[in-house]
């Protein structure tokens, strides 16, 4: 059976929920591996969110949030950004591969833009295989 | 049937210790195994940290001398960025390190040594402890004790940070210099501690040396180890604990090799054995030749006396009088006594004592310049040190942006590994012999020969109130317990 | 204080460097007031280590033991457990115990590499049959026996539940003498699961630096590339610097060194990952909104694991790096 990745995304309420909202009235059709999780705002995701998906079982992280300049809280975005360069350039020296943790802007009528997304990760989470993370709690003594 | 004696715990300083005492049917010691049962494996987990950190990391190798792997450190991170430390900067450091001999060699005397002698070698345990000393010699000169110990820790308090695990170091330098009032203030201790030095060795001759039974213990016991003795000597061959080169000498006091930090591993190789997690370091040149004594066998100690061993004297006059004195009255150099270690380790103390005063009176210790500027990123350095338990190498490697790709580290009581098993043996061999019935006194005495070595375990011990218990199993081949001393 | 039976308090120590225990002697004169109100029943760096007179104890026998060091071997864990049974309260003490510690660093490799590195590839090491400490091994005289060494090393809470946490490397004795007295004193004590002997307001709210309240950083620095002026909060300079994320208790020891710190109190009470309030703090004062401005500026984070989680790799979320 072909691996089917599960990916955790967190979308922020103004426009990327929204968007991804929009993907599903407008019918486009995208991989059903997201469990979508709402947040007021991207720069509402904090590291702790990330780093426990991965570790119950998360094969990927998506987070998206409003285009620069458009956060409803203004700055929320910009600091999510600096989060996500700094969780990247932490879980890969713990071992997990960076493309596993993605941040798109998807806007409230980017809905096409969102399933594409959706798509193109999971088909990278599908090719990189199962969450190392997974395969080493197994081991833990 | 052959007998199996366990001494569990000794404990030191990377963490806990065993003996295993091998009997022979007729119950003579058949073999002694000094069993080292942790690892922790900073070697490895060193990589991928930035080199300016490890001062920082490796002082958690050991909290009981955390100065001696901040030293080793720092030198090897000043040699990694090709620096060499300012004059003040270089005083600063050597300054600290002689407050952390003095704290050190003061705890380990009275609290480990003297109750062995002072209280005496097979007394009460409940009494041989630092509060039976006290008892012996008076509480004033308790009280002394504490606060001369106490005074040397604030000093390093203040120039280190961190109590405990000091944060002194930096490439080229240190991060905190010395105000005219605090070097004043410094003056003053340093001649506390001569004072105090001096006091102690009088003790050490009023209480040891007066009496026949401790001179004959430490002249014909069954103390004796004849190996190699290593230590680190400045230009002059005299005892330095900061830097200079390492010295050997044979047996016969002849010079084996005089070695700067970067040649270490043309002289020095380690060896693993499979039932313990510390390695077994010799002489290169001479080989492992197992745990045998002598000039062929590449065993070699790294103690307070394979210093004054390995060197020709002392850098400061009372020290060096005090040297001629011990070589006078042990019959010349080398000693190979192991209990002469506390009387070498009280010449360190008043060494440490007059250079920490020397120090403190130099115009540099108060100077500006904290550090060298940095030019760049050698890549490769290697730091030594004398810890108070032995010479202590540390050698990274690093990347161009001076994260360490790899680290090797030869701790200071780690060089005596094989020299304690075998001062165990003889210790053991020498007091258990068939048909003795072992009590706590040999227990202890067994203990005297491990005790010289480490101050660590034991001046813990020694320092509570109450004593140590203890107890010692005799089991045959299977396990079952034939025989059981306790101490409590 | 009347005829109360005095406490039983013990120590032990698990893969630890004897800091923890050299700040339980350095309670100096206080030693008095603590063995005024407390046996020491057991304390291998002092009394003795057999394993059968803990067992042979009652359960519950000792009334506080305060456990420093990580749990890296199979006699750590034991001993873990003998003394959880064995105790009333049981204490991590010190970050080892708390959150790995130093030793946790080595959850960034594996014991395979471990022992290859000190056994077989260190430099000063001849080993050409490729010999490896083994448990148990038969010696012509007998068989001996070390413990095993595990892959992992794990926080004492990840082997047995946990009373409290005392942090730091070492606590800082003042904080130890403080608890001890208020148990000895019969105050109440905080629910079990409390950090004890810390503060709850952070070490950037006990430390001496000039500080603003809107950090900026545009350029990180290793500490040695700034002359620090001694004076300017560490992260002003652009130097990484625990405070905001690391409770306070410790007196700012490093900062009085003028060395940045490196969160061995752990983190406040509300984070379940102690490098975690970290990250979201630095990503708080990167002056960059350009994802190209931001990896720049990143670039120089030289050893984001070893830095947020210096004492704390096995307490944090992912325990340790993933190696398969
Ligand atoms: S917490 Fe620090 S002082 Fe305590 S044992 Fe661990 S490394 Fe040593
Ligand atoms: S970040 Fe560091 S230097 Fe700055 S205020 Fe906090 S503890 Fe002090
Ligand atoms: S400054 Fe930080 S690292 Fe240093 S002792 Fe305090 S909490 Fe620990
Ligand atoms: S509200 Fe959408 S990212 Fe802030």
């Amino acid at each position: 059976m072909e691996f089917q990745p599960k990916i955790i995304a967190f979308l922020c309420n103004w426009c990327s929920y929204t968007g991804a909202d929009l993907a599903g009235t407008s019918r486009i059709k995208y991989a059903p591996n997201i469990r979508v999780i709402r947040v007021m705002c991207s720069g509402r995701v904090d590291p702790t969110f990330v780093l426990k998906s991965f570790t119950e079982g998360a094969d990927g992280v998506l987070i998206c949030g409003c285009h620069p300049g458009d956060c409803h809280y203004h700055e929320g975005n910009y600091k999510c950004l600096r989060r996500y360069h700094l969780l990247v350039k932490y879980i890969e020296q713990m071992g997990i591969r960076p493309e596993r943790l993605r941040l798109e802007w998807v806007s409230a009528s980017e809905g096409k833009i969102f399933a594409e997304i959706v798509n193109e990760m999971v088909q990278t989470v599908k090719a990189l295989g199962p969450s190392e993370v997974k395969t080493v709690v197994e081991t833990l003594t | 049937m052959s007998r199996q004696i366990t001494i569990d715990p000794i404990t030191r300083l990377e963490g806990h210790g065993k003996i295993e005492i091998f009997l022979t049917e007729e119950g003579d010691v058949d073999n002694v195994y000094f069993q080292v049962p942790e690892l922790r494996g900073f070697e490895k987990f060193c990589e991928g940290r930035p080199v300016e950190e490890l001062p920082m990391i490796v002082t958690k190798i050991c909290g009981v001398c955390p100065g001696c792997h901040h030293m080793a450190s720092g030198k090897a991170v000043d040699a990694v960025f090709g620096l060499t430390p300012t004059p003040t900067a270089r005083k600063i450091r050597e300054l600290f390190y002689m407050a952390h001999f003095v704290h050190s060699h003061i705890a380990h005397f009275y609290a480990l040594a003297a109750p062995d002698f002072v209280v005496g070698p097979t007394a009460d345990p409940a009494e041989r402890n630092v509060l039976g000393v006290i008892a012996k010699v008076g509480t004033e000169i308790g009280t002394e004790v504490l606060k001369q110990r106490r005074i040397a820790q604030e000093i390093q308090a203040l120039l280190g940070g961190h109590q405990t695990h000091v944060v002194l170091n930096t490439p080229g330098g240190v991060k905190k210099g010395l105000t005219p009032e605090q070097r004043d203030d410094i003056v003053l201790k340093a001649k506390g501690f001569i004072d105090f030095s001096k006091f102690s060795i009088k003790i050490f001759e009023d209480v040891v040396l007066a009496n026949r039974d401790y001179v004959d213990l430490i002249l014909h016991g069954p103390y004796s180890l004849k190996i190699y003795s290593m230590g680190l000597v400045d230009e002059n061959l005299k005892v330095n604990f900061y830097d200079g080169k390492v010295r050997v000498v044979d047996t016969d006091g002849k010079q084996h090799c005089l070695y700067g930090p970067t040649e270490y591993r043309d002289y020095v190789e380690e060896r693993v054995e499979p039932w313990s997690y510390l390695k077994f370091p010799y002489l290169k040149k001479v080989g492992w030749k197992g745990f045998v004594e002598g000039n062929d066998s590449g065993v070699y100690q790294a103690t307070p006396l394979s210093r004054l061993n390995a060197a020709e004297g002392m850098a400061t006059p009372l020290a060096q009088a005090e040297y001629e004195k011990m070589y006078n009255i042990l019959g010349g150099r080398p000693v190979h006594n192991t209990l002469a270690m506390h009387w070498a380790r009280l010449i360190e103390l008043l060494y440490s004592a007059e250079h920490c005063l020397e120090l403190a009176e130099d115009p540099d210790i108060t100077g500006k310049e904290l550090r060298a500027p940095i030019q760049g990123i050698k890549g490769e350095g290697v730091g030594i040190v004398e810890a108070q338990r032995g010479t202590l190498t540390h050698h990274y490697w690093t990347d161009e942006r001076g994260i360490v790709t790899k680290a090797n580290i030869i701790v200071g009581t780690t060089n005596n590994n094989a020299a304690i098993c075998m001062s165990l043996k003889k210790a053991a061999q020498g007091l258990i012999t068939k048909g003795t019935k072992v009590t706590e006194g040999t227990l202890n005495m067994i203990e005297m020969a491990f005790r010289a070595y480490d101050p660590c375990f034991s001046c813990a011990t020694h320092s509570l109130p109450g004593n140590m218990p203890m107890i010692l199993n005799i089991r045959d081949k299977e396990g079952n317990l034939l025989d059981s001393v306790r101490r409590d | 204080m009347e005829n109360k039976p005095k406490l039983k308090l013990a120590v032990y120590w698990g893969a630890a460097c004897g800091g923890c225990c050299v700040s339980v002697l350095d309670v100096h004169e206080a030693l008095f007031d603590v063995i005024a109100a407390a046996d020491l029943v057991f304390w291998p760096i002092a009394l003795d280590f057999k394993y059968k007179d803990v067992e042979a104890m009652p359960d519950k026998h000792i009334d506080i033991t305060l456990f420093n060091g990580a749990v890296r071997n199979s006699e750590n864990e034991n001993m873990a457990r003998l003394l959880r049974q064995k105790s009333n309260i049981l204490i991590a003490y010190g970050s080892c115990a708390h959150m790995g510690g130093i030793p946790g660093l080595a959850n960034m490799y594996d014991k395979a590499s471990l022992f290859r590195r000190v056994y077989i590839e260190s430099e000063s090491t001849v080993n050409e049959n490729g010999t490896l400490p083994q448990p148990r091994y038969e010696v012509p005289e007998g068989v001996l026996t070390i413990p095993e060494f595990y892959n992992d090393v794990r926080t004492l809470d990840q082997v047995v539940p946990v009373d409290y946490y005392l942090p730091g490397c070492p606590p800082q004795t003042e904080r130890l003498v403080e608890v001890f007295m208020a148990v000895v004193k019969g105050e109440a004590l905080p629910p079990p699961g409390s950090v004890v002997g810390a503060r709850e307001k952070t070490l950037c709210e006990e430390c001496d630096r000039k500080k603003s309240d809107n950090k900026v950083i545009k350029k990180i620095y290793r500490p040695w590339e700034i002359y620090d002026d001694g004076e300017t909060c560490f992260l002003e300079q652009g130097v990484i610097c625990l405070g905001p994320a690391t409770r306070g208790g410790c007196g700012a020891r490093c900062i009085k060194g003028n060395s940045p710190c490196r969160g061995c109190y752990g983190p406040p009470s509300e984070s379940i990952d102690p490098g975690a309030k970290m990250m979201s703090a630095l990503a708080t004062m990167i002056d960059a909104k350009e994802p190209e401005e931001v990896e720049k500026i990143l670039e120089d984070l030289a050893d984001p694991s070893g830095t947020f989680y210096r004492c704390s790799i096995p307490a944090s979320l992912l325990r340790r790096k993933m190696i398969t």
